[in-house]
């Protein structure tokens, strides 16, 4: 399902966000552009999930505004549009991994024909063909995490909100993946993938590095490595942080 | 509310029961066992014949109430609830597909237990046989939609099973099947006079007694319906999209 809207996929400004009486996301300007895969980098807790859960429209938010592709966040338009990949799996364990997908088809209004076509098509893009009966309880964990993934491809939703996708996967199918957010990308869909593997970094079209809640960067790989110096995204990302901390000293 | 949803909603609930045997027999069997215990401890006396009925309306209650509010916590704490209602699915679509997925459940279950309890235990029934179903049926709707509520109030499973003997027991105790509502000390009968599952049981009551409860049945199912609404509509505020 892909709309006509022709600005950026995800507006953000002056968001902020307050967990647990914590400033998550103490004030956050961002604009995600559409057509591509934007990978959201940066070390565990600066907040890249509290972002993707205010892109989708799940997160209460204490400030800022939040516009997915022209539409605020998590309004009623937005429901077909948008598919959203948690971190843990969430799908159900006591049933297929076809009824599962078949399921979460439906709730975006596939029927019929159309929805036996886009199930057997996921279970190929996702490699679980082999699996499609077997309870969920009885898979691994990647390929439960897999079955998740598949779950919101079956929609074709324009913007994939994905938040740690590839974690615990092999490197032929991490691979294969990536070959896949390309692909869609290709075809005009929008994704945000979050990681915290830097070498997945290359395969991005444009990265935005979060640490605290701020973007330390918002560029593409080559300017990245360029800016840095470094040999690669790993280096890069540690050059940024030690370039930031030396700054925050000198400052104060 | 969307009827495609709903009913993709009550299949897949039904889906997830059937992988799971043992669940299935312990609906079926269950009351099935009680019954017939309490038919022999009360062998010979007239007593069964009064409290058969309103176990009849007891069980579906109970044990839609907690697999339901089991099934709605597992929900919450694995995200599908999150992401479900990221999509066009619901509120309604999500709560009324678990009231007729678990509803057609009932339905066995109230089939089994009543010819069970009428053709093995002799249960004297006075009135139509089908409506005992129609009955057990409505009881079970009421359980589910209780437990969508209380699945609401609790963190873990084990709140949520312990949410049993704090929502149900006080009905149970009150209901009419200890002893008749209007014997019960005055303020204990105005009490079970608000609690839902004094009504089932009334209403059970009067099909055995009574050749001709359409009427009487009809008021009480009403009342039972009243609750429903009432609770679903409660439920839906604990379904928030947007959390903290």
């Amino acid at each position: 399902m892909m709309n006509n809207y022709d600005g950026p996929a995800v507006a953000i400004s002056g968001l902020h966000v307050v967990r647990g009486r914590r400033d998550v996301i103490p004030g956050l300007d961002l604009e995600i552009p559409a057509g591509a895969v934007v990978g959201l980098l940066g070390p565990s807790g600066s907040g890249k999930s509290t972002l993707m859960r205010c892109i989708v429209g799940v997160q209460v938010v204490t400030g800022g505004t939040v516009s997915v592709l022209g539409h605020p966040a998590g309004s009623a338009a937005l429901r077909r549009e948008v598919g959203y990949v948690t971190q843990a799996p969430s799908v159900y364990d006591d049933l297929t991994v076809r009824d599962n997908i078949a399921y979460f088809a439906r709730a975006v209004g596939l029927r019929g024909t159309e929805l036996g076509e886009a199930v057997d098509r996921t279970l190929v893009e996702v490699d679980l063909v082999d699996v499609g009966g077997r309870l969920v309880r009885d898979l691994s964990g990647g390929q439960e995490s897999r079955v998740s993934l598949a779950a919101a491809l079956v929609g074709r939703p324009t913007l994939l909100v994905l938040d740690e996708p590839t974690v615990g996967l092999d490197p032929v199918l991490r691979r294969d993946l990536w070959g896949l957010f390309a692909r869609l990308a290709e075809q005009g869909h929008s994704l945000i993938v979050s990681s915290h593997v830097m070498d997945e970094a290359t395969r991005c079209d444009r990265l935005v590095l979060l640490r605290d809640g701020l973007v330390l960067a918002d560029v593409t790989p080559e300017e990245l490595l360029m800016r840095t110096g470094a040999v690669d995204a790993d280096a890069a990302f540690l050059a940024l942080i030690d370039a930031e901390a030396a700054e925050h000293r000198s400052a104060s | 509310m969307n009827p495609g949803l709903t009913l993709a909603t009550a299949g897949r609930v039904l889906r997830q029961v059937r992988t799971d045997h043992r669940t299935i027999a312990l609906i079926v069997v269950v009351p099935c066992v009680l019954l017939g215990l309490l038919a022999w401890i009360y062998t010979g006396t007239r007593v069964f014949d009064a409290i058969g009925p309103a176990l009849l309306g007891v069980f579906p209650m109970v044990v839609m109430f907690i697999v339901t509010s089991v099934a709605t916590l597992r929900e919450r704490q694995s995200g599908t609830l999150e992401r479900l209602l990221t999509t066009p699915l619901g509120k309604g679509d999500f709560m009324i597909g678990y009231a007729v997925g678990f509803g057609l459940l009932a339905v066995v279950q109230a089939v089994v237990a009543t010819g069970f309890a009428v053709w093995v235990c002799d249960l004297d029934v006075a009135g139509p046989l089908w409506l005992l179903v129609v009955v057990a049926v409505f009881d079970a709707v009421l359980g589910t939609s209780l437990g969508l509520l209380a699945s609401g109030f609790a963190r873990t499973e084990f709140q949520a099973v312990q949410f049993m003997p704090a929502f149900i027991l006080p009905q149970f105790l009150l209901c009419g099947l200890l002893i008749p509502r209007d014997q019960l000390p005055t303020v204990l009968e105005w009490i079970s006079n608000l609690l839902p599952l004094s009504y089932a049981v009334d209403a059970m009551k009067e099909i055995t007694r009574n050749a001709d409860p359409f009427s009487a049945v009809a008021g009480d199912l009403g009342i039972v319906l009243g609750f429903v609404v009432a609770a679903l509509a409660l439920a839906s505020l604990t379904l928030s999209r947007r959390s903290a």
